[in-house]
């Protein structure tokens, strides 16, 4: 049900179903109050993956230590061959410059909450920014690729404009725009509908229906339940900063086996 | 609107037991006939009488003010027409337009280096930034002033020691009376506006410096094309409001002979004692400069809020068309 990518496009050593993201033993405190105890996740090409928690389970804490925004005090994340963050020498672990960390938030996408759009730039502007400035892309090339996302998102016709001059749906799909311009191999998604207006969640639930569809692999952090149950693979319930359930997204219909994930459910659904 | 509250409120047959209501028995057909009638009437202006009152008064002073001005024999008019492009008085507008330039110059540049160590994690250039912003805020303007045009008495000679021998200057040669001032203007405003640029600087909401780096940039590009020039928008109206008062400022300069606008007349009207009119061709020449940059200010920040977008534009039309 995933599209998985052929393996001329893969290492040799590798198997195309390896995992495309791994994470293990991430644990996490802000001053002293631990928030992330000791969380692994394998997600695999073209796999979706939902995260579902309360507010405050950690959902967004894991999300970003995934891309480095937040750093784990423990636990490393390997992508695609890849360590995140850190580089062993001489059996140690040292932590990358910043630079060089800047290099590899490039492979993996974020679309936040509040959008996050550059206030001062155009949509257009928003979309080539990263591609010309950081990946080094010509601008015409970059202009055509992003007129050709923006088409894709329903937005081509808004390039000029600026984002306080569009509504929040638009907002989202063209901060979706933005982080595939950099073609990363792997798209977060924090809540990317609860902050639109009801009318506007479905705008965006499919372009991200389209993306997964496609073959993107994602995890996506949401309320939406029934979308997740519809659209992703597997499930992973987070409490109190830990994994207490996952499984086949379809078993968010038949009622999960965890106490605390039904719970969430009833109230959610 | 189908409010189902007001529908039921509308099709009650007993009718609404206000007083402006028609007669109860002619039911909802007259109430709603009624209502057609009030809503076609035009909406009268507000009458604001007092306000109208205050601004006869206030043309009148105006007016009555002006003319004071204009024909009070004191500030001798033709005198003033006669020095207004004088040579000196020329001169003397160029050295306070290039001394504002520089010092505003040498400011913007510190005091972006000094927001950025006082926002640091590094608790060394914190604290360096701490001190000088304190330092240069204690010191009285005229006695920094003063301080750097004799600084060859503390420090005679500059040197810069190399391995192989390095450079060395007579301070005095260096720390003309021009040079010493565009210093001490320049590093005092640096420390008022590094204040504003961090203040500035923290008013960008984190999530752009968010987006910014999980898109993969790098920080000094983060810092340079996402958060200064969003920074840069809170920052023109109070960095403009420090650029005029430094304009101003320079006047001080009289103190160290450094021949500005203020002490080019000074040393007219100490020939010719025409004090009022010189002291009016200064005057005017600060209001054109001042007036020119409020200029500059209205079309910078225009074009700084040109990403606020129509929304708000419409809406401050709809608000103002109201009024
Ligand atoms: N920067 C931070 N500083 C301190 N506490 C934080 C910070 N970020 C998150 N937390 C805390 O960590 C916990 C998990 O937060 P978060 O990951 O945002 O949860 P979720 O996204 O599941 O709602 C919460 O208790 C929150 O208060
Ligand atoms: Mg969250």
């Amino acid at each position: 049900m995933t599209a998985v990518d052929g393996p001329a496009t893969l290492p040799t050593d590798r198997r195309a179903d390896e995992p495309l993201i791994s994470a293990r033993g991430i644990s996490k405190s802000f001053g002293g109050h631990q928030v992330l105890h000791d969380v692994s996740l394998d997600v695999r090409r073209g796999e979706a993956v939902c995260l579902l928690g309360r507010s405050g389970s950690g959902k967004s804490t894991f999300l970003r230590c995934l891309n480095l925004l937040e750093r784990a005090e423990r636990g490393i994340v390997m992508l695609d061959g890849d360590l995140l963050g850190h580089h062993v020498r001489r059996g140690r672990v040292h932590r990358l410059p910043a630079r060089r960390e800047a290099v590899q938030r490039q492979q993996l996408g974020m679309v936040f909450q509040q959008f996050n759009l550059f206030a001062h730039k155009t949509v257009l502007e928003n979309v080539i920014e990263a591609p010309v400035k950081v990946a080094g892309r010509s601008r015409r090339e970059a202009r055509a690729d992003a007129v050709g996302l923006l088409e894709r998102v329903g937005l081509a016709e808004k390039v000029g404009a600026y984002p306080g001059q569009l509504s929040g749906g638009q907002q989202q799909r063209v901060a979706i725009a933005r982080a595939l311009a950099m073609k990363p191999k792997v798209l977060l998604f924090d809540e990317p509908t609860s902050a639109l207006d009801p009318e506007m969640v479905n705008e965006v639930l499919q372009v991200i229906r389209d993306l997964v569809v496609g073959g993107m692999t994602t995890i996506i952090v949401t309320h939406e339940v029934g979308f997740a149950r519809e659209v992703c693979d597997r499930f992973v319930f987070l409490q109190d900063g830990r994994i207490v359930e996952e499984g086949p997204a379809s078993r968010l219909n038949e009622g999960a086996e965890h106490a605390a994930t039904r719970d969430f459910l009833s109230k959610v659904l | 609107m189908a409010d189902p509250g007001r529908d039921a409120a509308t099709s009650d047959t007993s009718g609404p037991t206000t007083s402006a209501a028609p007669a109860a028995s002619g039911g909802a057909d007259a109430w709603d006939r009624h209502l057609a009638e009030l809503a076609a009437i035009p909406h009268a202006r507000r009458l604001h009488l007092l306000r109208a009152l205050l601004a006869v008064v206030l043309l009148a002073a105006g007016t009555r003010l002006v003319w004071s001005v204009v024909e009070n024999p004191a500030f001798e008019w033709s005198t003033v027409r006669s020095y207004f492009f004088s040579d000196p008085v020329l001169t003397g507008l160029e050295n306070t337009i290039t001394l504002t330039a520089l010092s505003m110059g040498l400011a913007l540049v510190v005091s972006v280096l000094i927001a950025n160590m006082r926002l640091s994690d590094n608790p060394v250039l914190r604290a360096t930034a701490g001190v000088y912003v304190w330092f240069f805020r204690s010191v009285p303007l005229l006695v920094l002033l003063i301080l750097w045009f004799n600084i060859s008495l503390i420090y005679p000679t500059f040197s810069i020691p190399l391995p192989g021998g390095g450079w060395s200057w007579e301070t005095k040669d260096l720390m003309t009376a021009y040079w010493s001032a565009v210093l001490a203007f320049g590093l005092q405003q640096a420390a008022y506006t590094s204040e504003i640029i961090r203040a500035s600087l923290l008013a960008v909401p984190s999530g752009q410096r968010e987006a910014a780096l999980a898109l993969g940039m790098p920080p000094g590009q983060i810092f340079r094309r996402i958060v200064f020039p969003q920074a840069m928008k809170i920052a023109v109206p109070p960095v403009s409001n420090d650029l005029i008062n430094l304009l101003k400022a320079t006047a001080l300069v009289a103190f160290i002979s450094v021949p500005d606008l203020l002490y080019s007349v000074q040393q007219i009207y100490n020939r010719t004692f025409e004090v009022v009119p010189l002291l009016m061709v200064a005057t005017l020449w600060y209001m054109i400069l001042v007036s020119i940059l409020s200029l500059g200010q209205f079309y910078l920040e225009r074009w700084l809020g040109r990403s606020a977008g129509a929304r708000v534009s419409l809406r401050a039309r709809a608000a103002r068309s109201t009024t």
